[in-house]
């Protein structure tokens, strides 16, 4: 046997990425974003209980150009999660485990949040009377 | 824990570069990892220039047309060159797969051959197996009964219990699979990996093994189990068309069911 320690053949570095695992670590960063993203939710409960000043301050912020797209971020990190979610859930039950029926709904879930993403934004424009 | 960036030891080189004769027309490029116990230097990657109109269609016939006439050094393990042996598991072009089962042509661009990942290694393409197989052993691969054997035959199955081990009493061990699952690369000191759980499944599925409950015992831990989160690239590369993350979900029921 050789003195020699042994190395470590490479993994991430060489490894080609598919759907199933590209969306398993999306499933873990979402989980994370959307976690962040809930302290701003709590800011906002925070502004209002502490009165008008705070208030206008959270909604400048918010409804900011920037602010706006980092909420359209949140909120799909959060449907994303959601939809992944359910997916693992179906998948704990012994389901949707073959390479085929788990890979269509991987595309389902992506789709599912972008529309449910669009929809809250359409919906909360036009509740806000915007469009 | 996960270490996503590979050890000092480990980070690999450029390597030499293996030209075709002169008038060599269908060059196919082949990248190998290269790793010698004996000089005490880092991996590198080799590239050889293959004829491929003189070489068989496999990406095993490519590496043995390589140790034959290019570079007798080249170190693989093969035997059997028809997906029974589990020998050639290794990792092309991003996958692993048996290297006897997988074709030049099903490789786009150059063939890039590494052992299968995060694996020690003991030589080039020569992965030390040892925790793989103890780990097998640590599930008692074998049937185990309480009741006394029926006198004057073998112990006895149905057609529909015979059925419930197909997809998996066909694994070979070649641990394409393990080798392939995130979370066996970050725990494998105490995760089992998905070969050695569906080989668990094959016991605890068979109608005349009668140890379930003391093997579930065995396999009620947050990691020899538990670190399956169903990442799916097992199935996705076993060369059989198993499915070990389909084993390990019904595992995970069997430990609910009997809770109940």
């Amino acid at each position: 046997m050789a003195s020699t320690r042994r190395p470590l053949s490479p993994h991430l570095q060489i490894w080609r990425w598919g759907l199933h695992m590209a969306l398993s670590i999306a499933h873990r960063t979402t989980g994370v974003g959307s976690s962040l993203g809930a302290l701003i939710i709590v800011w906002g409960l925070v502004a209002i209980a502490a009165g008008p000043d705070s208030f206008s301050t959270f909604k400048m912020v918010t409804t900011s150009l920037l602010g706006r797209i980092v909420l359209f971020g949140i909120t799909l990190s959060m449907m994303l999660h959601m939809c992944t979610g359910v997916r693992h859930l179906v998948m704990d039950t012994g389901r949707a485990l073959d390479i085929k029926t788990n890979r269509q709904t991987g595309i389902l879930a992506i789709v599912a949040a972008i529309v449910l993403t669009l929809g809250l934004w359409v919906a909360a424009y036009w509740f806000a009377g915007l469009i | 824990m996960a270490k996503f960036a590979l050890p000092k030891n480990s980070k690999v080189k450029k390597g030499k570069y293996v030209a075709a004769p002169e008038g060599t027309k269908t060059i196919r490029k082949v990248h190998i990892y290269r790793w010698n116990p004996d000089d005490g230097e880092n991996p590198r990657m080799d590239t050889y220039e293959l004829d491929v109109e003189k070489c068989g269609p496999m990406v095993l016939d490519a590496l043995i047309k390589i140790k034959n006439e290019m570079d007798t050094t080249v170190t693989f393990r093969r035997s059997c060159r028809e997906g029974v042996c589990g020998s050639c598991a290794m990792n092309i072009n991003g996958s692993n797969t048996l290297a006897c089962t997988m074709a030049l042509d099903e490789a786009k661009g150059d063939v890039v051959i590494h052992p299968l990942p995060h694996m020690p290694v003991v030589k080039d393409l020569v992965p030390d197996m040892s925790n793989f197989y103890a780990q097998y052993e640590s599930i008692e691969p074998w049937l185990q009964t309480k009741s006394p054997d029926p006198a004057g035959q073998e112990r006895l199955q149905s057609h529909e219990d015979r059925v419930k081990i197909d997809g998996l009493y066909e694994c070979i061990l070649c641990a394409c699979c393990s080798t392939a699952c995130p979370s066996y690369w970050w725990n494998s000191d105490r995760y089992l990996g998905p070969a050695v759980l569906l080989q668990a499944y094959r016991w605890l599925a068979d109608s005349r093994d009668e140890m379930k409950g003391e093997r579930l015992d065995n396999l009620e831990d947050p990691f020899r189990l538990y670190r399956c989160h169903t990442i799916m690239n097992c199935t996705n590369v076993c060369p059989k068309g198993l499915n070990p993350a389909k084993a390990i979900a019904e595992i995970k029921k069997m430990m609910v069911e009997r809770q109940i």
